[in-house]
């Protein structure tokens, strides 16, 4: 089974990265954009085992290293059969 | 004796080993991060700069699982004194052996220039050698060394004098633009509670000798004797 994993800097973080992609933006002529935030997607292949099995393994995975949760973030979803 | 740890990525394990073994003359060894037990006669251990594991996903995540960290709480469980420098400093705050996060540079940009800082606990054993609020000059060298801890933990850093060096002008006032990396409270150096475990951005081993034009960095390495 598959898991995509989304890490996001907290939204009380400063977020110089995105800061300056808005800059970039924005001197490309995109006038509208408000605000960029940047993330991470970690894309993980598990063996196939029930979905609660799975939320457990994946949430310890994200607090013990995917994510730095002093600073970020985590969601995740599933992927079943390609959906 | 010293013990200088080595993970895949570390850069500045030579030149640590070189000043305490040839400057301040201490027996020192190499502590490889496979080894899952430290040398009795040890009794303070140095995490070095570099990138270990090439700083991937986040610099120093994936080093607080090599064995030998296990061992260094043990160690600093027991009162064994640790420095953790630039990339030791990462690596020890992503082990929750030390509070907080060093995230990127406010400006984005790597840093490699000498600055000032100043001295804001000189009772530890890194930091006997130092006068209250010394002034000194400390080269950094880095991308991730912006300090970052919620409201509460910063205010316990401050209660507990957890705060060992802030960045400050050559006459050692504390303000922002004084500050290279957007640090909170300019902090450059932090302790653990118990005050055995440093954690610093600054490179002290690249000061530490006469030949290289500045010395201010030796002190951290010998307050340990005194």
């Amino acid at each position: 089974m598959k898991v995509k994993i989304y890490t996001k800097l907290k939204e009380s973080v400063l977020d110089p990265q995105g800061q300056a992609v808005t800059g970039g933006l924005r001197n490309l002529g995109f006038n509208t954009i408000k605000s960029v935030r940047i993330g991470k997607v970690i894309d993980i292949e598990l063996d196939d085992m029930q979905e609660s099995e799975a939320q457990t393994l994946i949430k310890k995975m994200c607090e013990q290293l995917l994510a730095n949760t002093v600073i970020e973030d985590y969601s995740f979803t599933f992927e079943i059969d390609g959906k | 004796m010293y013990g200088v740890v080595v993970f895949p990525g570390s850069n500045c394990d030579h030149d640590c080993y070189h000043v305490i073994k040839h400057v301040t003359k201490i027996p020192v060894q190499f502590i490889w991060h496979k080894q899952d037990s430290i040398d009795k006669n040890i009794k303070t251990i140095i995490l070095p700069g570099g990138f270990s594991y090439g700083d991937y996903l986040r610099a120093g995540a994936i080093a607080q699982f090599s064995p030998v960290i296990k061992a260094i709480k043990k160690f600093a469980d027991s009162g064994g004194l640790v420095i953790g420098i630039c990339n030791g400093f990462q690596i020890l705050c992503e082990a929750h052996i030390l509070p907080g996060v060093l995230m990127r540079n406010k400006g984005l940009k790597f840093i490699c220039k000498n600055i000032y800082v100043r001295v804001e606990n000189n009772k530890l054993p890194f930091s006997k050698g130092y006068s209250e609020h010394q002034v000194i000059t400390l080269p950094i060298a880095h991308a991730d060394g912006n300090y970052y801890a919620d409201v509460e933990t910063i205010a316990g850093l401050e209660k507990n004098n957890q705060i060992v060096f802030r960045y400050c002008s050559p006459n050692g006032e504390i303000s922002g633009q004084y500050n290279p990396n957007g640090s909170m409270g300019n902090i450059a150096a932090i302790t653990n509670r118990d005050g055995n475990v440093l954690g610093m951005m600054p490179h002290p081993e690249r000061c530490a000798e006469e030949l290289l034009g500045n010395t201010d960095g030796r002190r951290i390495f010998e307050s340990v004797l005194i």
